[in-house]
């Protein structure tokens, strides 16, 4: 492997790491936060033991990515020092806000998690929101960054170097609130339906469980409301990746002519040499309609594009699939919900569902893994979309090999602990009031 | 007028992160060497002192990198390909020192499981100070070119590792002499004054390694028209800090070792002012676009007014009535010592 591979193993390695606590960060303040507030509104003790036992679980996942988002920050200039010389002043305003949204999360997390007995219920309360909200914040500025690298704007090229920069376009790139918004609903999706097949598990196990039906409740109830949105927002995604990274969208779709009235391709691996995707059930004009909303509209193909700028097509259009089949899954899942709640007026309790829920569980973070490759791997091989190629950013430190089987390592062995720390969490029987 | 007040705030994180973030990595180098009849007490206790604080105060380093970024580019990329062996051994230690102490926490498998995660801990937070000195030292030698240069290695940046591991264990020391109660406090007392001294003799180890090692902040110790005025305060910040521990006056010790570790950092900045990476980029050949600066430096103002408020309520909640005091007094609500780990 030549160390441009290495170094961009090692920022896709901590990034997949990392993106699946920030995400639990974003998310599990707010499940925290509804169970306490569900507390102190009905003095039902089995939401304030809810809300205790999923603070532990979030402070042992907060704490780690905590510290593997430090090594982001670091990573941009230890492997990419010729893109943060590059962008560091244009993506910075947003990683600077980013850092006062991270301390105010810190802070309140700190206060909420120790200050059970130490503060006012209402401080305490009001601390879990703010966490939550903070949490939020971070998720906002830092997708802005990202979005920034998928449409830079706010400069002109002046010998390869940025020139007459202007921060706040920088900051808010066209089509900025498609992938914020995006970015957003995939930490609660991923987080909710992973939480609610825990408690759906136990509930299997012990049906009349009110700890696991209150946790199933307040999961399934984030978790539908945002999965049934994510379908509408990915759609806005797509159509702005139509229009400002037309190259990715024939990557992700597979298109590789250029035509009118194209079709949707759903699954089918491209073949790069016969310049063709095999094996896809078409819908004819699908894509067409789906990008633009019309039926006849250009979808522009790869051959329309340099065959060096080409991402990883066979990888992107594959990633795609996974991402949009999970996705739907659990849109369709969340459906089912909100019809058996409204049914029951409460928790579904349909063991059908309930096992449903468990297999559905790993999905939402599946899908979120795939759709950061899809627009990572969609964008190469630029770094900043046509402005600045990946191969130009990577340092000039040579024998990168071993930094990145050494934080391999290293996020293996964590992966491992935090598994088996929460699995302990778990294994304990809640206090249930009778 | 702009690179200067970000090269100041910049600074002031700094100070901040030594103060809050180094008395951390102090208390788990505590951890390493919790010693005698009172060995589980001393863990019990630095964990409570650090546990909801730690996160919070670890944000200042990233504050610190984000605002390098973002204000000077070309410094952040100059600094992080140059000392990329020891940054990559810096988050190691980070990465380490903040995952084993949330494990030890909420690890329920009992007494050995516990003890392993202590034991990565505490070493690592010996390895972040030793790392972070190092880099400053590296930075004020002015010998990081290229990437993955050596300079490192060199014996006065491992100095200035070894002094600020030292540093942040004796500041620690104080502000744990002033949360402990009973025979505890003694403990820290007594540990905060040996570890006084391993920072003298280091000081002044790593200041005749200085003339040869980092010719600059040498002259910026000895010859400029603030050097001596500037010693001279540090030096009476270190007395105060020694004769407050001596003397049982522990708030007074705390205010000393800080106002000690920030005249510190400050002589260093000050002695390499121009310079951020020297003898390369000073701030402002390093400066990003006016605008994004202003910005900037506007985001800060505001971001501040937000933070230091939220800050001290976080302060107020676990470290007592009067977080800053200076002054030992009875208090309504002294922190208790907390119960022992079974």
């Amino acid at each position: 492997m030549t160390d441009l591979l290495y170094a961009r193993a090692l920022t896709g390695v901590s990034l997949a790491f990392h993106i699946v606590f920030a995400a639990v960060g974003v998310a599990m303040p707010l499940f925290m936060a509804l169970a306490e507030w569900r507390w102190r509104r009905t003095g039902d003790a089995v939401f304030l033991e809810l809300a205790r036992r999923w603070a532990k679980g979030t402070a042992i996942l907060f704490a780690v990515g905590a510290v593997s988002g430090t090594v982001i920050s670091f990573e941009l200039g230890l492997l990419w020092p010729r893109f943060m010389q590059f962008a560091g002043a244009l993506v910075g305003m947003p990683f600077s806000l980013e850092g006062f949204a991270f301390f105010t999360e810190a802070i309140f997390l700190g206060i909420y998690l120790y200050g059970w007995d130490k503060v006012s219920p209402r401080l305490h309360l009001a601390s879990a929101f703010v966490v939550a909200a903070s949490g939020a914040a971070s998720a906002f500025f830092v997708t802005l960054a990202n979005a920034w690298m998928n449409v830079p704007a706010g400069f002109s090229l002046a010998a390869g170097m940025p020139a007459s920069v202007d921060p706040v376009a920088a900051m808010f790139p066209p089509g900025w609130w498609r992938e914020v918004l995006h970015v957003t609903l995939s930490s609660y999706i991923a987080t909710a339906f992973i939480v609610a097949a825990i408690h759906a598990r136990a509930l299997l196990r012990k049906p009349a469980s009110r700890f696991h039906r209150a946790a199933l409740g307040i999961s399934l109830a984030v978790g539908a409301a945002t999965a049934v949105l994510q379908p509408l927002s990915g759609d806005l995604s797509a159509r702005g990746v139509a229009v400002n990274q037309p190259i990715k969208l024939a990557a992700l779709e597979g298109q590789f002519q250029t035509e009118q009235g194209a079709p949707l391709r759903i699954g089918g691996v491209p073949d790069i040499e016969a310049r063709t995707t095999r094996w896809a059930l078409l819908i004819p004009r699908g894509l067409s309609l789906l990008a633009f909303h019309h039926p006849a509209a250009e979808v522009k193909g790869l051959e329309a594009f340099p065959r060096n700028d080409w991402p990883q097509v066979v990888f992107v259009h594959l990633s795609f699939q996974v991402m949009v089949a999970c996705g739907s899954a659990l849109a369709l899942l969340a459906l089912v919900a909100a019809v058996l709640s409204w049914k029951r007026r409460g928790v579904p309790q349909n063991r059908w569902f309930l096992r449903a829920a468990v297999v559905a569980g790993p999905l939402g973070f599946i899908a979120l893994e795939a759709g950061w490759m899809v627009t990572e791997l969609g964008r190469q091989p630029y770094v900043v979309h046509g402005a600045l190629r990946t191969s130009d950013a990577v340092t000039a430190v040579p024998r990168l090999a071993a930094p990145f089987w050494a934080f391999t390592a290293l996020y293996l062995f964590l992966a491992a602990a935090v598994a088996v720390l929460l699995k302990r969490q778990l294994a304990a029987p809640p206090h249930e009031a009778a | 007028m702009t690179p200067l007040l970000l090269g100041t705030a910049l600074c002031g994180c700094v100070i901040l992160y030594a103060l809050l973030g180094g008395a951390d990595y102090g208390g788990g180098i505590w951890d390493l060497f919790a010693s005698g009849p009172r060995k589980v007490e001393q863990r019990a206790l630095i964990e409570h002192a650090i546990g909801p604080i730690w996160e919070a105060n670890h944000v200042w380093l990233v504050l610190v990198v984000v605002v390098l970024f973002t204000a000077f580019p070309p410094a952040f990329a100059a600094i992080t390909s140059g000392l990329f062996t020891p940054l990559l051994l810096l988050l190691i230690g980070i990465v380490l020192r903040g995952a084993a102490f949330t494990f030890r926490t909420y690890e329920t498998s009992g007494d050995r499981a516990q003890r392993r995660w202590g034991r990565i801990f505490s070493a690592s937070s010996a390895l972040a100070p030793l790392m972070l000195g190092d880099i400053v030292g590296s930075l004020a030698s002015g010998h990081v070119e290229g990437p993955a240069s050596r300079a490192w290695l060199e014996p006065f940046p491992l100095a200035v590792g070894a002094f600020t591991a030292a540093l942040f264990a004796f500041l620690s020391a104080t502000y744990l002499s002033v949360e402990a109660g009973g025979p505890l406090r003694d403990d820290f007392r007594k540990r905060g004054l040996v570890a006084g001294v391993v920072v003298g003799v280091l000081a002044l180890g790593t200041f005749l390694l200085s003339s040869s090692g980092a010719p600059l902040v040498h002259h910026g110790l000895t010859a400029r028209p603030w050097s001596w005025p500037l010693q001279l305060a540090t030096a009476l910040s270190a007395v105060l800090a020694f004769a407050g521990l001596a003397l049982r006056r522990f708030r007074q010790a705390r205010f000393g070792a800080a106002a000690q570790v920030s005249l510190i950092v400050t002589g260093w900045a000050a002695s390499q002012y121009p310079y951020l990476v020297v003898p390369v980029w000073t701030l402002r050949s390093a400066s990003a676009p006016a605008g994004v600066q202003n910005l900037l430096l506007a985001a800060l103002g505001g971001g501040a007014l937000l933070l230091f408020p939220s800050l001290y309520l976080l302060f107020r909640v676990f470290k007592g009535e009067r977080p800053l005091a200076l002054i030992d007094r009875e208090e309504p609500r002294a922190p208790q010592p907390p119960p022992a780990r079974r």
